[in-house]
């Protein structure tokens, strides 16, 4: 039983010697001067470990858990076994007739997650049946089948993934569903809606992509707000596409129903983090009456679900540099020796980077490499034709990508060369508009304060 | 009425806000925002479990309200931390050292290691749906009238946000306060009369304040209490704003315990079981169809039901007083306004009344086949929610049979209490993993133990010699919250008795309180100002009374505002001469007889004309000097 101590050096040992286990019922006897201190209470995993660790934590009879240092002169009773820290799991709600079929795949992250003992950060853990029966206003939306695909966190998630749950989403489909919500962490969420906006060409249904900037473990996580609204755009809105769906303010009053190419994580830790770019979010979903509202008119429809393909191959040999004062050129030559097939740059404001770079990009275009632009402003599109230097980029052969976010760029070509691989043909699909990634017009109304 | 003799058990926990500069896990200031909010926004929250998977039974109580929070914002006053936008910092070193010389004062021991929890709190109070709270010490003890009193434990945690309104559907709470450190000092549960309650209560608070890191006035103490008698149960009554008030409280709580014996015995005399309380929830809607009674014509209007309730052999009972304005009757309304969201209940002991008639009593009672010691309850409300009021009554009439329920309780201004929620359970807590435990070092300990504060009985001494305060008022700036401000105050106003500024900082604000004035809204600073005009001369210290009182009502007031509104101001000597030259020269004939033994009446005469404006020390010389001049 060794394994079940989340403790190291003298406290593990010690504790081994006392037959403790984590849940038991423990008394410590401590040494104090004449006096000796008795602590009751239950033995704790501990969820956060230092090196030169000394204490144990225990669970007094209040439900407060405090941190005893122990020596080899501790005594430890063990006076009761206790039970093991667990989740139970509420019973799932009955299904009612008539709804529509929603599909939650389950991938981790933060809205999919609890206390992990061990290290003391937030860990995924519920599994998607879990989302349900935690959020149980689902069985009055939509029928709900679960699924996971993964169980990993949102920064560990790379181009593989993309191919595996393209592939699940098809399946899906295939089977018939109205609609599909995935459950993903936020930290890397845009690029998998980039990815499976290119993977999946002209979709019938709604994919809903979701997260929660609080973890499902406090009563006052967006998790289950996020994970209604979006079964019920997956199960009901007149889309079809990929989209993401998140919280448009810190209110839980209304959900923003983003473009899957066209946004992008701007908050380290709001529940509004997600930002529509360059254009306005395509639908709002009325937490309060529940009902969704489609800000334009200018969107694919729900379809019969035959005319449509995947292409889930990525080729993650695509590099995004972002440009900064004293750049060295060898980052260029680096990418260009070790086989990189693509760059995408996030040049300084309309697109620009500095002169020191040039022959080193010329070097790297004239090897075959595909050098596309985006701008690190953000809001706004790359225009290389009103200053000198964005003149001499379009020279050597750099593409502007338009207003085209640098993360759905990236994906782009790293999705274009997954199946292509004659660099021209690239260049081609990276200035064609698949999948809404450019927008003909920018107005007034976007909003872009962060 | 509860005689002191009585046996209570009652334990004390002091909640004390900790004047730091900081928040315990933000850098916003610990001071409640002035201006309007700037931002509102909605929550709705939803019970977790805690790390031994159980469901807290008080959380789940809060959720199946299913009510939306409404918070208040301003920028000054709160973060994104605040807004449960952005993960807490880590604890603020102040507040624990703070905490770490209270558990010195109070002989305490420290934990070794300092773990944050969360504390499921799922009515508003915190926009995260928990409070985080630590355990900084335990086992302490304190000397009480020669008794020794146990501390249990020493802990810190988040204040709550403020509660502004509260509505059917929403509840709306400022979240300025939530945030700000509290120190919580629980006694055991050994406390044996109301006056000790309120003794141990003084003394904790003496102690508090030495550590000269504690907020003072209205809000800045609460105490919670439980409390048991012989056969009864642990009823938790949580914010007693006001020490007078806290020896009441838990008088009125025991004898409401007590009538709840009485209540449990008489029912069992009836013979009354639970399985005779039947859920069967009778639409009397169409005999109320013409009803004075303007709740229920107001609910039927909005398409809603008026459904009653037999209540078996409960007939008398309802209707029973417990402590004075509380029923039984009014305990299962607050189980019905808490579970149905109701605006309340109507019981049969209590009516005819509400315009409810004598006609619909009795068609009520034939419908629901009542017999004469029968009971009834009635509510009117959407079906759904008036279903949800009246099982909630039953649960509360099956209580009645069996047991006193284990609650937790708001206390009221007049000293009873209300229903909250059902006493929770100890799974309201799990790790807060935001926060890393911090460790207590034997460094910190001991450079803590080497600078401690004065202990109180110096801190008389040194009032008693230094500023040659009598014993009494000594006394009384001990247990006041004025200490510290006496200090400042002395230091800076070399013109002006201490043992002046004492009685007005105790006694004369105490008597103003009495009046209503709320003296203790009023910041420190502008206590200063006043003691400032009048160590400069600027006004008569006879009208500090005035000012103070002039500055509770007016809080956003300047000092010159309030001498102008006042008509105060110090007469010149120009001024006062030629005043005093007019009341001699009215009484010309006295001061001719009298000469210099005139002094007292032309004294009177010019004081009265005077006062406030000048300091009577300067009209006696003057006087006295005219006089001299005058029978020259």
């Amino acid at each position: 039983m060794v394994d079940d101590f989340q403790y190291t050096g003298q406290c593990k040992e010690i504790l081994e010697t006392a037959y403790a286990h984590v849940g038991d019922k423990i008394r410590l006897i401590i040494k104090r001067g004449n006096s000796p201190e008795v602590v009751e209470g239950l033995l704790m995993p501990r969820f956060a470990t230092r090196d030169d660790e000394d204490c144990v934590v225990v669970k007094l009879k209040t439900g407060y858990n405090v941190g005893v240092r122990i020596d080899s002169g501790t005594k430890i009773e063990v006076i009761g076994k206790g039970t093991e820290p667990h989740f139970s799991r509420p019973e799932l709600p009955p299904r009612q007739q008539g709804l529509p079929k929603v599909c939650i795949m389950s991938t981790g992250g933060t809205i999919a997650s609890r206390v992990d003992y061990r290290t003391g950060a937030v860990k995924p853990a519920l599994d998607a049946d879990d989302l349900h029966s935690v959020v149980p206003e689902l069985a009055q939306i939509a029928n709900v089948d679960a699924s996971i695909i993964s169980n990993i966190f949102s920064e560990n998630i790379g181009p593989p993934f993309w191919s595996k749950i393209a592939e699940s989403i098809e399946k899906e489909i295939r089977k018939g569903t109205d609609g599909i919500v995935v459950a993903h962490g936020t930290d890397t969420l845009a690029y998998t809606s980039a990815a499976l906006s290119f993977a999946l060409n002209k979709p019938p249904i709604p994919i809903v992509l979701v997260g929660a900037q609080r973890s499902s473990d406090r009563p006052s996580s967006d998790a289950a707000t996020n994970l209604l609204a979006s079964s019920a755009i997956a199960g009901q809105a007149p889309f079809a596409g990929v989209v993401i769906a998140m919280h448009d303010w810190i209110s839980d009053e209304t959900i923003a129903v983003h473009r899957g190419t066209k946004v992008r994580k701007c908050h380290t830790s709001r529940r509004d983090a997600f930002r529509s770019i360059n254009t306005s979010p395509l639908a709002y979903y009325d937490l309060i009456h529940r009902t969704l509202k489609m800000n334009t008119d200018d969107y694919d429809r729900r379809r019969n679900p035959n005319d449509w393909s995947i292409k889930p191959k990525f080729d993650p040999n695509v590099l995004l540099v972002k440009f900064h004062p004293g750049l060295s050129a060898g980052i260029i030559d680096w990418a260009t020796a070790t086989g990189y097939k693509g760059l995408i740059l996030e040049g300084s404001g309309l697109g620009h980077i500095s002169e020191s770079l040039f022959s080193s990009l010329e070097r790297a275009i004239k090897n075959g490499l595909v050098v596309g632009m985006c701008s690190q402003c953000i809001w706004g599109r790359v225009q290389l034709n009103v200053y000198s230097t964005g003149r001499d980029l379009l020279r050597i052969g750099v593409i502007p990508l338009y207003d085209m976010l640098s993360e759905t760029a990236l994906v782009k070509m790293m999705w274009a060369f997954g199946n292509e691989r004659e660099p021209e043909n690239v260049k081609q699909i990276m200035r064609t508009n698949l999948a809404q990634e450019f927008s003909e017009r920018r107005v007034i109304e976007e909003k872009h304060d962060g | 009425m509860v005689e002191e003799s009585m046996p209570i058990k009652a334990g004390l926990e002091v909640h004390r806000q900790l004047d730091t500069k900081h928040k315990l896990f933000c850098a916003c200031p610990t001071f409640l925002g002035e201006l309007e909010p700037e931002q509102k926004f909605l929550r709705r929250f939803r019970p977790t479990q805690s790390e031994l998977g159980q469901v807290d039974r008080a959380a789940l109580f809060e959720f199946n309200r299913g009510k939306g929070i409404n918070y208040e914002y301003d920028h000054q006053t709160a973060c994104l931390v605040e807004c449960d936008e952005e993960p807490p910092g880590t604890l603020e070193k102040e507040a624990i050292e703070i905490c770490l010389t209270a558990a010195l004062l109070f002989n305490a021991r420290p934990v070794d290691e300092i773990h944050v929890m969360r504390k499921i709190v799922i009515d508003g109070s915190n926009t995260t749906g928990f409070q985080r709270t630590c355990v900084i010490a335990m086992n302490g003890k304190m000397e009480v009238d020669g008794k020794t009193i146990p501390i249990d434990q020493i802990s810190l945690e988040e204040d709550a946000a403020r509660k502004t309104t509260q509505t059917r559907d929403t509840t709306g709470y400022r979240i300025d306060r939530l945030g700000i450190p509290l120190i919580e000092v629980t006694t055991a549960p050994v406390l044996q009369t109301p006056t000790e309650v309120e003794k141990v209560a003084l003394a904790i608070g003496n102690i508090l304040r030495t550590t000269r890191k504690v907020k003072r006035g209205l809000g800045s103490v609460r105490q919670d209490l439980n409390i048991s008698i012989p056969n009864g149960s642990i009823v938790e009554i949580k914010g007693v704003q006001e020490l007078e008030l806290l020896g009441k409280v838990v008088k009125l709580e025991a004898d409401r315990q007590k009538a709840l014996l009485e209540i449990k015995e008489e029912l069992r005399k009836r013979n009354v079981h639970a399985e005779d309380l039947l859920r069967n929830y009778v639409d009397v809607t169409r005999l109320f169809k013409e009803t004075k009674a303007r709740v229920f014509k107001e609910a039927i209007s909005h398409n809603g039901v008026v459904l009653a309730v037999k209540l078996p052999k409960f007939g008398g009972i309802i209707g029973k007083e417990l402590a004075p304005g509380l029923r039984l009757g009014t305990e299962m309304s607050s189980y019905a306004i808490f579970a149905g969201g109701v605006g309340g209940i109507f019981h049969s002991d209590e009516l005819p009344a509400y315009g409810i008639s004598q006609d619909e009593i009795e068609k009520t009672k034939t419908s629901l086949s009542l017999e004469h010691t029968d009971a009834f309850v009635l509510v009117a409300d959407e079906y759904v929610r008036a279903k949800e009021a009246l099982s909630a009554v039953i649960d509360r009439a099956i209580d009645a049979i069996s047991k006193i329920p284990e609650e937790t309780r708001n206390a009221t201004p007049d000293g009873t209490s209300k229903f909250i929620r059902p006493r929770p359970s100890a799974a309201r807590m799990y790790p807060e993993t935001d926060v890393p435990p911090t460790t207590i070092t034997d460094e910190l300990m001991l450079n803590l133990t080497s600078n401690l504060p004065e202990k109180p009985e110096i801190t008389i001494a040194r009032l008693l010699t230094k500023y040659s305060l009598n014993q009494k008022l000594a006394k009384q700036l001990l247990d006041s919250d004025y200490l510290q401000l006496f200090e400042t105050i002395v230091a800076s106003s070399a013109n002006v008795q201490p043992s002046f500024i004492a009685t007005f900082l105790t006694e004369t604000s105490k008597s103003l309180e009495r009046e209503g004035v709320p003296v203790g809204t009023v910041p420190d600073e502008k206590i200063q100002n006043m003691f400032r005009l009048v160590n400069d001369g600027e006004v008569a210290k006879e009208t500090m009374p005035e000012l103070l009182k002039w500055q509770a009502k007016n809080p956003q007031g300047t000092m010159t505002e309030a001498i102008k509104s006042l008509g105060l101001r110090m007469l010149s000597k120009t001024e006062l001469d030629s005043i005093i030259e007019r009341h001699i020269s009215k009484n010309k004939k006295l001061v001719a007889e009298k000469g210099t033994a005139a002094f007292a009446s032309i004294m009177g005469s010019v004081m009265a004309e005077v006062r406030g404006m000048t300091d009577p020390k300067l009209v006696t010389e003057l006087v006295k000097a005219r006089l001299t001049k005058g029978t020259q």
